[in-house]
């Protein structure tokens, strides 16, 4: 591979990287701006996080934002990793191929119809909107993501642990909890981390299933904006932002340091 | 045969009052269209060591995956100990089965490892500590058992495997290709370590194995399985010296096999036709063979003497050049050119440093042997 440093090589990497974070960028730079006026660089200050402490309705949104995440990727965790172990394991049937692609479908949904679709359900069955719906519809399209992350994990497992387990006298479930699932155990922690990420900044069908008294932090800076950008809201994204970044960078860290160094010990206890 | 009297043979196997351990009755397995089991009836007794022979695709894992519960047949019975096993879950089965992968738990040491069949086991709590203790004992690896599985050799993971299959005292130990991620020589050890195990534990085992020298090396009885089918069940030197078909007698070991025509001569000889001007071959032969009947002839290389001077007193004698010569270190293969240019190998154990000069490459040698040292095969 050619490793050399050409123009060409930074020009189009510099090009690339400002056009996805340039915006970011400002937004966290004027978080610490001391005027009010948004556009205006006025020194630096902190003050904004300090205002933001204050107000009730955010805190409101981001303890609202807070529950629908921890439930709903708690329940899609659980969800996806079942419906990975059962796609991975059950073998060749008829309409797996069907079944596999519809788990993944809503991956490429457009998040309208999905937020559409969950609140006509919810009217249909009579369920009061609030924070219970949007867990469920959180729930419903998170887990296609955890699912995804377990089953890449579950394929290079391998089975004949699980046949180990069976044969020293397991029961199925009982070979799964001992077994299975602490083996597999990184790759579920980091779909509940990408699942919590994904719940947290949903605002399209979060805005959908939620009711009045259940505005989430997205809804509500959403809202917010449609009256003004204030410094207060910068602040507010740029905390969302290092959430979130963190959030992302510790399930990819665990998925690739931990899931390669697990594989390895696999490997090296099932060969010489 | 008759066996003096003073000394047991172990061969249940020709005892009719013995009740078999595990009885296969006419057992069909079918995935799919394919046939992996055909018909088989089989019986393995108590403390036995049984070996599955065969080549990849015959079977032999089949009908082991049976036994452990892990496959149904699709038609047939399994008895074990006279009660039938299809209905019994894996997990309920008194037998034990030792991966070739060893399938040890990578995230529990290796005293848990051996420990996780018997929480999961009537045993009492506080006895579970002494039995582990007695296994890591059984396998010699005291030492290691704080360790995880890839913090140990390969050979000590196969020991931990065994420990593990061993610790709940199955009625039934199944080995799938238990050696295979070994090198030869930790292989050759381990075979030993695993007869002397098995002997001291007196657990019944069934080893499946592709390599024939360690399933007769360790093996009480070997099934050579050929798709799906048993072609022979017999002692290690019974399927070495009378194997019953050429698929047998190929398969174990190293044999020359030489097409021909029977005639018989009584007295259980027969004389075999086998190429044009050239002197028959002298044979013995249990069966009766019509005339003319087509049959092959196999004989082990070492019953094969091979000299320069016509040698006297022989049943057969037969001219050749000497094509090819290889070197083992112990032994040496002739490849000696007979007429109508079929190849027949002699070996010769090098009992002297000096190695047989007076043979080499394109000399004239006559290779002898006597008439029994032969089998006549119908098919």
């Amino acid at each position: 591979m050619n490793r050399k440093f050409t123009w060409f090589n930074a020009t189009s990497l510099t090009l690339g990287f400002t056009f996805l974070y340039l915006p970011m960028i400002i937004l966290v730079i004027f978080s610490f701006n001391e005027s009010k006026l948004v556009t205006v660089w006025a020194g630096f200050s902190t003050k904004w996080y300090g205002e933001l402490l204050q107000n009730d309705a955010f805190l409101n949104a981001a303890w609202v934002t807070l529950k629908v995440a921890v439930l709903s990727s708690t329940l899609a965790t659980i969800l996806g990793t079942l419906a990975a172990y059962v796609m991975v394991r059950a073998g060749r049937f008829r309409g797996r191929t069907l079944f596999s692609g519809m788990i993944y479908a809503p991956l490429v949904m457009p998040e309208v119809i999905t937020g559409l679709a969950m609140l006509l359900l919810f009217i249909a069955i009579g369920l009061d909107r609030g924070v219970t719906t949007i867990v469920l519809a959180h729930t419903t399209f998170t887990m296609c993501y955890v699912s995804v992350v377990v089953s890449s994990r579950l394929v290079t497992f391998d089975q004949s642990l699980e046949e180990a387990a069976l044969d020293l006298g397991c029961t199925p479930f009982d070979a799964f909890k001992s077994v299975t699932l602490p083996i597999i155990a990184p790759a579920v922690i980091s779909g509940w981390l990408l699942a919590f990420t994904l719940s947290l900044d949903d605002l399209v069908i979060a805005s959908f299933a939620a009711g009045p008294s259940s505005t989430t932090l997205p809804m509500k800076i959403f809202s917010s904006v449609r009256l003004g950008v204030s410094p207060e809201i910068n602040a507010l994204s740029t905390l969302m932002i290092s959430i979130v970044t963190v959030g992302v960078i510790t399930a990819s860290l665990i998925s690739k340091r931990s899931i390669a160094k697990q594989r390895a010990d696999e490997q090296a206890a099932v060969r010489t | 045969m008759a066996q003096p009297a003073n000394r047991p043979v172990f061969a249940p196997w020709n005892d009719p009052n013995e009740k078999p351990l595990i009885q296969f009755k006419n057992v069909t397995k079918k995935f799919g269209e394919f046939t992996a089991i055909d018909d088989m009836t089989l019986n393995i007794y108590r403390k036995e060591f049984f070996a599955l022979l065969g080549p990849s695709g015959c079977g032999k894992t089949t009908l082991m995956r049976m036994l452990a519960g892990f496959e149904t047949p699709t038609k047939g019975t399994i008895l074990l100990d006279g009660v039938d096993i299809a209905p019994i879950p894996p997990n309920k089965r008194a037998t034990n089965m030792m991966f070739q992968s060893y399938a040890l738990f990578p995230h529990l040491s290796v005293w848990e490892n051996i420990a996780f069949g018997l929480k999961r086991s009537d045993m009492p709590k506080e006895k579970i500590p002494a039995r582990v203790e007695e296994m890591l004992k059984l396998v010699r690896l005291e030492k290691f058992a704080k360790r995880k599985p890839h913090q140990i050799s390969g050979g000590q993971r196969q020991r931990v495997a065994l420990a593990r299959s061993l610790a709940k005292a199955p009625k039934l130990l199944l080995l799938d290709e238990p050696l295979g991620a070994l090198d030869k020589k930790l292989r050759q050890d381990t075979q030993f370590e695993l007869m002397d195990i098995q002997e001291k534990t007196g657990t019944t085992f069934v080893i499946v194995t592709h390599d024939q020298e360690e399933a007769m090396t360790v093996a009480s009885r070997v099934a050579v399985m050929d798709h799906g089918k048993m072609i022979q069940v017999d002692t290690p030197d019974r399927i070495y010296e009378t194997p019953n078909s050429v698929y047998v007698a190929d398969f174990i070991g190293d044999v020359n096999i030489v097409e021909g025509t029977a005639t018989p001569k009584g007295d259980g000889k027969v004389a075999i036709a086998w190429a044009e001007g050239q002197p028959e071959i002298s044979a013995s032969i249990a069966e009766g063979v019509a005339p003319g009947t087509k049959v092959h002839f196999a004989i082990r290389p070492e019953k094969v003497a091979i000299s320069s001077d016509r040698p006297e007193g022989k049943a057969n004698v037969i001219e050749g050049t000497v094509h090819d010569i290889a070197y083992l270190g112990n032994i040496s293969t002739y490849k000696v050119e007979v007429a109508g240019g079929r190849m027949i190998k002699a070996q010769v154990a090098n009992d002297r440093r000096i190695a047989r000069r007076d043979i080499s490459w394109d000399d004239k040698v006559w290779l002898s042997f006597t008439d029994t040292a032969g089998v006549v095969l119908l098919n």
